[in-house]
Parts: structure tokens; sequence; C-alpha cells
């Protein structure tokens, strides 16, 4: 650090004798972030209901992180990985029964209105807890939100609930809206309001062209110094993923993130002068290849079945092939970028055919005259390129072992039918999300007793009594090691159980103009506020 | 006159039959593929609990019937009333009024395009049946014929818009510009040229092989041999006598094109991004959304009967035989 600092004043020390004196003003722009412009981002939807308060979705995220904030957003150098948005200081009661916030002051509303704990309150009780996708179960025991002054909010819980849990999920979960704007309606989720959102954000929604862009206006009165340093973001719907690599290419967009520009192209696209690819910067919103498996099929239900399916998956070739090295390989249902929650501490199944083979003819499936023991149904998730090219390398690696799984292709909707609610598969590829805390969306890949119907959750007929007992346990644990040490039990029994089988995590890829600035610089950065974003013209 | 507006009315009364089908028809295609709106919209999502599940299933009313759903459906639309999307959370007349210019001028440009070019080199093809130049034009409509639009789109935007930069690579126009009146729709044309060739290339191949084989055909009859025998140049020959009995049926093929241009159309607005009536019915199929579907297929039903009364209109003006029926009975 002091060398860097004695170099730059040397540096700055020389040029002021050396260059010009017109050379000065701009050596100073170029320490000084640039100002101003507009950012031009591809988008691949328009989200139905854009309010992220109800719908905590990275499609939503992407375009509302910017006009609605959370309490904190996720860091990379914070403490305990956040750092504070619209709350400044976040502690939980020992007993787990309350949650203190202390509110940032002199924020206001984009129509002017001041910010104050009652938006919080309003927030929480009536859209995160009855409303929200994943607020629902996060704060299922929330019963009332205190506000002793217009900035501190007690949140109380009637059973005791993680602070640990909490805080994981506040980036996810807790989108402020204000309650002047939903006060009174009957259906909040039907509002119109929810599409033109008013929020605390660095930027303003100022207009949605639907099938074409979504323009936001930079917010003068945001509370941060400065910021944002954009004038405008345009977000720009391109549904062909080769139009938006078209598109930068051309120079008529600056950025592409969620690896709307596919694996395929990136290194061509990388080669584009002008042109950066950044992998950073999705750390907290880990994708994971999961093979789901019907454990009704009584092929399936034994151990040794499963175990061999898992020996039979070359993951490395799966990193190498499928995402061409833009992916780890997976040990288990917690991925590698949950430090505080991961353990390599767990059965491993390194490729080995021969040995799958072995534990098959163990389990008494023995290979008919034509080579095969017995034919399964495989669903490939929709969703993603990289999913579907999974099912046929499954499909491929199954064969090796004697097993003849024939590939069923759906579209979305009839996919989610197939699996989730009639459960006619058995064994699916499914991109499930790991979203900061093991108990919002992993736990229910695996736990029993969610209805059909639900996607993203345990559909496979699995049923544990002991892994349920030890989820149950860690979501009322309220000791931060305690609950740790529960989950890095959990990942043990996963790994030992296969209720499920984990091949691989990824993150996404952003490409973006050498011009544009300070890009995947938190671990949510794709749906975080772009405040600090800038642009060079 | 008389005869064409006796023929305008028996096609509009049998067309309401055929929507009336169409209708049901989609209805009960898109209630027999699997999943509906709410697994659909829950999948974006990324999951919720089973209990936001039902009440989604409640609010878009999926938990009644397909008849029960069906009937209000009808009832609504005999009173014009086009219903409510669920996939957008709009009004279906809004998002199909807004999207419906678009496709119009994509459509109407492209057919424009496809049925004068491909006329005027069916002439020229067809002036000499079997000359070299007939060959050339032959292979390369052929050519062009075969290939797929979303390829030739693709080709189009990566050679013209990002190696040369002459136009856009994806859009209907300027996003956010502001601008108005004529430079607006300059804008408009510009982003439209590389789509409009995409489309259009690919149905001027069938207009350039009817109007030529139409062409040869009518070398062989006995008034083009008369005309020759007359001693008429040729340019004459060829456009007043052989091209003009051959244009007959090319303007038939006009009106039938303008429902697979509609087909073709979801391609080229998925690859140009042009928010259009194509790639509204996919979203609409994609997202399960059975009332925006079956409103698509009704407006889109009514361009093409229009397109093709229009064509009906003209070919008994131009064709004394046509409806002639009508008017003796």
């Amino acid at each position: 650090m002091v060398q860097i600092s004695l170099s730059r004043r040397a540096l700055l020390h020389s040029s002021a004798l050396v260059m010009a004196s017109a050379a000065l003003p701009r050596y100073g722009f170029a320490q000084a972030v640039a100002k101003g412009g507009r950012l031009i981002v591809a988008a691949d939807s328009e989200p139905r209901n854009l309010n992220p308060a109800i719908v905590a979705s990275n499609g939503v995220f992407f375009i509302s992180s910017k006009v609605i904030e959370p309490l904190a957003e996720a860091s990379f150098e914070g403490k305990d990985g956040l750092e504070p948005r619209l709350a400044t200081n976040w502690e939980g009661s020992s007993d787990g029964l309350s949650v203190t916030f202390r509110l940032r002051e002199g924020v206001v509303w984009h129509d002017g209105t001041p910010f104050t704990s009652a938006d919080v309150a309003f927030s929480a009780l009536e859209v995160w807890k009855k409303q929200q996708n994943l607020g629902r179960l996060v704060f299922a025991n929330l019963q009332a939100v205190d506000t002793p002054d217009d900035h501190t909010a007690v949140f109380r819980f009637s059973r005791p609930t993680p602070f640990q849990l909490i805080r994981n999920s506040l980036p996810v979960v807790t989108s402020v809206v204000a309650r002047h704007v939903f006060e009174g309606m009957d259906d909040i989720a039907a509002s119109p309001a929810n599409n033109q959102l008013i929020g605390t954000g660095p930027f303003k929604l100022a207009e949605h062209k639907p099938g074409e862009y979504y323009r936001l206006e930079r917010n003068d009165a945001y509370w941060g110094e400065d910021k944002p340093y954009l004038d405008e973001i345009v977000y720009r719907v391109l549904p062909d993923r080769a139009a938006a690599a078209g598109a930068l290419e051309a120079g008529e967009i600056q950025l592409a993130a969620f690896s709307q520009v596919p694996l395929a192209d990136l290194e061509r696209i990388s080669k584009v002068e002008g042109l950066k690819v950044y992998s950073k910067g999705y750390e907290a919103l880990t994708y994971q290849l999961a093979v789901e498996i019907n454990h009704r099929r009584k092929e399936l239900a034994d151990l040794k079945v499963r175990q061999a399916i898992a020996h039979a998956i070359d993951k490395d070739f799966v990193v190498k092939t499928i995402f061409l090295g833009y992916a780890q390989s997976s040990t288990g249902i917690i991925p590698q970028n949950a430090p505080e929650f991961y353990t390599s501490d767990v059965p491993a199944y390194p490729f080995d055919p021969a040995r799958a083979n072995a534990l098959l003819d163990e389990a008494g499936y023995t290979k008919g005259a034509d080579g095969k023991r017995f034919s399964l149904k495989l669903l490939p998730a929709p969703y993603f390129g990289e999913t579907r090219q999974f099912g046929d390398y499954l499909r491929q690696a199954l064969a090796v072992i004697g097993i003849d799984a024939r590939i069923v292709n759906n579209d979305s909707a009839a996919h989610q039918k197939a699996v989730y609610t009639d459960h006619d598969f058995d064994l699916a590829v499914a991109p499930t999300v790991f979203r900061g805390d093991p108990a919002i969306s992993t736990t229910i890949l695996v736990r029993s007793g969610t209805p059909a119907g639900v996607p993203f959750s345990n559909q496979g007929g699995y049923a544990n009594t002991q892994l349920d007992a030890l989820i149950d346990k860690a979501n009322e644990t309220v000791n931060v090691a305690a609950r740790t040490e529960l989950f890095r039990q959990f990942q043990r029994m996963v790994a030992e159980d296969l209720p499920l089988i984990n091949v691989a995590e990824w993150g996404f890829i952003t490409v973006a103009s050498a011009k544009v600035s300070n890009v995947s610089n938190n671990p949510r950065w794709a749906v975080s506020n772009w405040a600090d974003t800038a642009l060079e013209s | 006159m008389k005869r064409a507006f006796l023929l305008l009315r028996r096609r509009a009364v049998g067309s309401i039959v055929v929507l009336l089908i169409v209708i049901v028809g989609a209805f009960f295609l898109l209630e027999a593929a699997p999943g509906d709106a709410v697994d659909a919209y829950v999948l974006s999502i990324g999951g919720g609990d089973p209990a936001l599940v039902q009440s989604l299933r409640e609010s878009y009313g999926l938990d009644r019937s397909l008849f029960a759903r069906l009937w209000l459906y009808l009832t609504a639309l005999a009173q014009l009333d086009l219903g409510w999307s669920v996939a957008f959370n709009r009004p279906i007349s809004a998002v199909i009024f807004e999207r419906l210019p678009n496709t119009l001028w994509l459509m109407g440009s492209a057919t424009a395009l496809a049925f004068s070019l491909g006329t005027l080199l069916g002439i020229l093809a067809g002036a000499r049946p079997r000359s070299a130049c007939d060959r050339i034009l032959s292979v390369g409509s052929l050519s062009l014929y075969a290939i797929p639009s979303f390829w030739l789109g693709l080709v189009l935007s990566i050679v013209f818009a990002v190696q040369l930069r002459w136009f856009p690579t994806a859009g209907i126009e300027t996003i956010a510009s502001g601008k108005q009146g004529l430079a607006r729709a300059l804008d408009i044309a510009w982003h439209l040229v590389l789509p409009v060739c995409a489309l259009g290339f690919i149905y001027l191949a069938l207009f350039l092989r009817m109007m030529r084989a139409g062409m040869a055909e009518a070398w062989r009859q006995d008034y083009a041999l008369a005309a020759r025998a007359r001693g008429l140049v040729r340019r004459r020959i060829v456009l007043r006598h052989v091209a003009r009995t051959a244009l007959l049926p090319v303007v038939t093929m006009l009106g039938l094109q303008a429902a697979s241009m509609l087909g073709g159309s979801v391609v080229i607005e998925s690859v140009f991004a042009i928010p259009g009536f194509g790639r509204l019915a996919q979203e609409a199929v994609a997202l399960r959304d059975a009332p925006l579907l079956v409103a698509i297929i009704i407006v889109s039903a009514v361009m093409v009967m229009i397109a093709n009364l229009v064509v009906d209109a003209a070919y008994a003006l131009l064709d004394p035989r046509v409806g002639a029926a009508e008017t003796s009975a």
C-alpha cells in the first residue's frame, strides 16, 4: 500500500513538472470516475410483475434492484459478506425472537416522501411475509415489527428464528417498498404499482416500452454521495442469444449479463477489441447442476443404484466440455461458494464405471442379453442449454453401465408439470440455486412433505426421517456455530444417501464494453444497484 | 361491382364459422399441452410455496373447468372484449394492438418485396424459358428457397450489421431516441431493411417460380403463337400477352402467402428482436396464455381474410369469369 501511494505521488509530482499544463486536467479526470452517460444492457425477458418485494427472482432483480433497495447487499469485503443499504446495522437477540435494524437516515422515496421504519414494517408484514415467493418461508414466524422511532425497526418472531438465516437472506428477501403506495390495497400482488415502481434506489423507472426496452433515469436525490454515476440505464429486450452477442460486437449495447452471450461464443467475443469477459460477480447466485431422482422407481430406491449412477458421471468432463471450464465440479448439496457452510468432508463418488457396474451387479440388476440392465425416463430441464446438453451426456454415461435412459424433452411449463406435479420421470436434470443460506432453497430439495406442484422441491418421493429431523433442528437453532455444524452434518447425510446427485456448480458470465467500469464488484453484481457503475464516454 | 360484393358477403359468412372452429380448437390444443400458465410463471420466478401456487391458480381463474373458462371467454368475445392476458398482466387488446403495426410493417414490406421482385425476375426468366438467364435465376431462387429464414437472418445480421455496420443488428427503431414524424419513419425503415430482406427473399423464390412456370405455359398457347405470327415486338408479347395471363395465379398466391408469412415472422421477429405478432404467439404458447393465443389467432385470421378478400375482389375485377355464378343465381 505504501509503495503504491508513494509511486502515485511521485508520478503526480513528476507529471506536474514534466507535462504541459494542458495535460493536467486530463490526468485528474483519469483519477476520478467518469460521470453521466447511458448504459445499454441486454435483457432477455420482461417480468410480468416487476416488484422485487413480491417476486424475489433474478429476472426481476436484474431490472428492479436499481430502483428498489434491500436492507443490505452482498459484499466481497463486508462483515458476514454484507454491506449496508437501507439498514446501517442489524443485530439479533440471543433467544432468536427478535432482530433490530437501524435504518439509514435522510433517505427519500422517488416521489419525495421520506423513508421511515413504517415502510420497513409494512413491507415485512404485508408484502414479504404474505406475498413474496421466498419471504413467505423466511418470515413465516414473523409476528410483529415494532417501530420505536422513525429509524429503528424491531422484528419480533413467534418462534426462535436463526439470525444467521435472516442475515444471509437480507439481500434477497428484504426489498423495501413504500407504505404510502401500497397501503389499503385489497390485492397487493395484482396492483399496477408493481410495474410502476417507486423506490429509494439510485435509479428511477422512467419508461417501459413492452417488447423493446426499459429506461431507468438517475435519481438525483439518491442518498449515496455523488452516486449514481450513470445518467441512464436502458434494458434492451433481446430474446435471441445470438442477437445479444451481435449487438455487443456492433457496439449497440455495452453489457450482457447472466450468460446472455452463450458460452460457445465467449472465445470469439473475448478476442473482440473493446469487450471484456467477467466470470466474477455471481458468487451469491450459484447454480448447481443436479440429477433429481424419482425414488418411487424400485431400482432407484436402492442406494447402490444411486451410487452407481454417481460413479458413472465424469464431473470433470462435464465441467470441461459442457461448461467449457466456466464451472466447477460439485462435492455435495452446498456449493463451494458458500464457505460459511461448505464442507469437503463428505463421501465422494469419483468417476469409475467399473465400480458402477459392480455396484449394479451387487444390487441384483444384471445385464440382459442386449447389455441393458433396465430403462429409465430422463427429463432434462429446458431452461439452460447446459442442462439439456448434460441430459445428452448423462444418457451416454448411463449407457456405459448398462442403464438405458430415454430422453424426454419438454418446454418449461410441460417440464414443471411432468416432474414437479405428475412425478412422471425417473431421472431429471435440474438447475437448482443456492441463495445464501441452505434453509432458503436448498433443504426443500431433499426434505419430505412438500405437496406436488412446487418447482425445485423434493418431488421424487424421497423421505428420510433422520434428515427431516436434522433440517427441522437447524431451522430453530439460533446459535450460529451450532447451526453451521448441523448443516455440515446435513451435507454429509445427503452425500451418503444421495437423494439427488450434485454434479457441477456454476455462476454466469458478464460481457461488457471496456468502457464500463466497476463491473462484477460484488457477489450479486448483476442484481445489485449499480450505483457505482460508470461509463467512459 | 355487385359481383364483387356478393362474393365478399359469402366469404364473410363462411369466415365466421371457420373462426369459431379455430377458437375452440386453439383452446383445446393449448389445454392438451402439459402445464398451465401458473406452472410457467412459478418456474420463471424460481419457485414458491404450495399456498402461493394455489392462490395464483385461483387469481388466474385456472381452478375453473375448461368449459367454464371457454364459455366465459366466448361470452366476453361476443361483446368484443378480448380479455386479460395473465402472461403479460395487461388487457389483451393493448398487448395486441401495440404489436400489430410492427408485424404489419414487416409483413407488408416483405410481401411487397417478394411479390414485386419475384414477379419481375419471373418475367425475366419466363421471357425466354430455358435460356441462360432463366437457368441462373431458377437455380438462384431455389437455393434461396432452401435456406432456413433464421439462418439467412443471422447471416445478414452478422455481415451487414456486425461487420459492415450499415444497418442495426436488431429492434424496430432506435431505442429511447425520442424521434418523431419523418425522422422516426426513416429510422423504422432503416431497422426493417435486414428483417424484410430475410423474410422477403425466401418468399421471393415462390413468386418467381410461379411466374416463370405460368409464362412457360402461356408461351405454348395459341394466342402467344398468334401474337408472334402477327409479328409483334417480343417485349410487347412478353408483357401484354404472356406475363399478363401468368399473373393471375400469382395474385392468388399473394393471398395465400399472407398466412405463411405470418408464420415465418415468428423466427425473424426473434432473431431481429422485433416486438411483433409472431414473437407474441410464441410467448403466448410458452407461457400457456390461452386467451392471448386465441386473440392472436383471431386477429391473424381476420388479417389473412382481409388479404384474401382484397385478392378475391381484385381477381373478380380482373377476370370476368370469377363470381359470375353469384349474379346468375
